[in-house]
């Protein structure tokens, strides 16, 4: 009985919504975020553990040499799920920043600054792989061309978003112009995409994400798309821990504000 | 399995020196990406605990 009292205000405030509304209703609040990702990590952190062991012997040992590029293509399994990643994470990163723009939702501004580090670090992997593919392969390590200077263009994009999140004192403020640079930022993305095709250049074209079936062998093919699940849900575990910081680190905050004597 | 031996799979056809540190600087900056949060997390929560004992005590005696 003392349950059903306690919960009546809220409940009956909500009773009328549909159920999905309410479930997103509470989804927006950072104390039942905090709960649900708690939950959700040991499975997405044991999930990613699985997949890398199976896409790594996979990829590294058992998908068969390429015909053109012979061992030195295994970088791919590294390379494309990086770089793929580093283009998703940034929308995500973006629409988040829009969301908090245009309904002050606090948790997007939180989800997308736990995005930043983990997309700069993967746009950073991207770059790396690639040049390591590329001396051997184009016999450079670097070109200034479409594809290249883009990618490079979207980690300063990822950096600059995190400078701004990091250095204005009031986060509120920050994560606003942070949203609003991800946002136009956010260009770049179809112009890193499409490049292959719009300019000439060194960077094969696409052979997974493209409208006809992809252009590789499923021998290739499988270990390629097993890294990708592998990355994207190590992505995932990281977010939802650097999300549990940043609700604890606001919890903070409102615990010193209420406790004037303690501050300095 | 597409080597024969573990020789061939280190020298990974002359393309070790390219392919290996490609992996290696992929998973040593996802173990810095996932100790970082980690860490941060733990402190912060102690910090949340430490603070709230404090208030409690307070509480207690006013």
């Amino acid at each position: 009985m003392a349950r059903s009292a306690a919960s009546s205000p809220a409940g009956s405030r909500v009773s009328r919504t549909h159920p999905l509304v309410v479930r997103f209703h509470k989804l927006g609040s950072p104390a039942y975020f905090h709960v649900l990702a708690g939950r959700l990590l040991p499975w997405s952190a044991g999930a990613t553990a699985m997949l890398f062991l199976l896409g790594l012997p996979w990829g590294l040992a058992f998908a068969p040499p390429d015909y053109q590029q012979g061992e030195s293509y295994r970088i791919i399994f590294v390379h494309v799920p990086t770089a793929a990643l580093s283009l998703s994470i940034y929308m995500g990163m973006a629409v988040c920043g829009a969301i908090f723009l245009i309904w002050r939702m606090k948790l997007a501004a939180m989800v997308a600054r736990a995005c930043a580090p983990v997309g700069a670090a993967y746009t950073f992997l991207s770059l790396v792989t690639g040049a390591l593919w590329g001396k051997p392969m184009w016999g450079t390590y670097w070109v200034w061309d479409a594809r290249l200077t883009s990618q490079l263009i979207l980690l300063f994009l990822y950096l600059g978003v995190m400078a701004l999140q990091e250095a204005i004192e009031d986060r509120e403020q920050g994560a606003r112009a942070a949203g609003l640079l991800a946002l136009v930022g956010s260009i770049n993305v179809p112009i890193i995409k499409y490049s292959v095709e719009w300019w000439h250049t060194l960077h094969q074209g696409a052979t997974i994400f493209k409208i006809d079936r992809p252009s590789m062998d499923p021998a290739m093919l499988w270990p390629l798309l097993v890294m990708l699940g592998a990355f994207a849900l190590f992505a995932l575990t990281v977010v939802l821990i650097q999300v549990r910081g940043e609700i604890i680190a606001r919890r903070l905050e409102a615990l010193a504000l209420s406790r004037p004597r303690s501050a300095p | 399995m597409s080597f024969d031996s573990w020789q061939a799979f280190w020298d990974m056809g002359g393309y070790g020196l390219f392919v290996w540190p490609s992996y290696a600087v992929t998973f040593i900056t996802l173990l810095v990406l996932v100790v970082h949060a980690l860490r941060r997390h733990a402190r912060l929560q102690q910090e949340l605990q430490r603070l709230e004992r404090l208030q409690q005590r307070e509480r207690k005696s006013p």
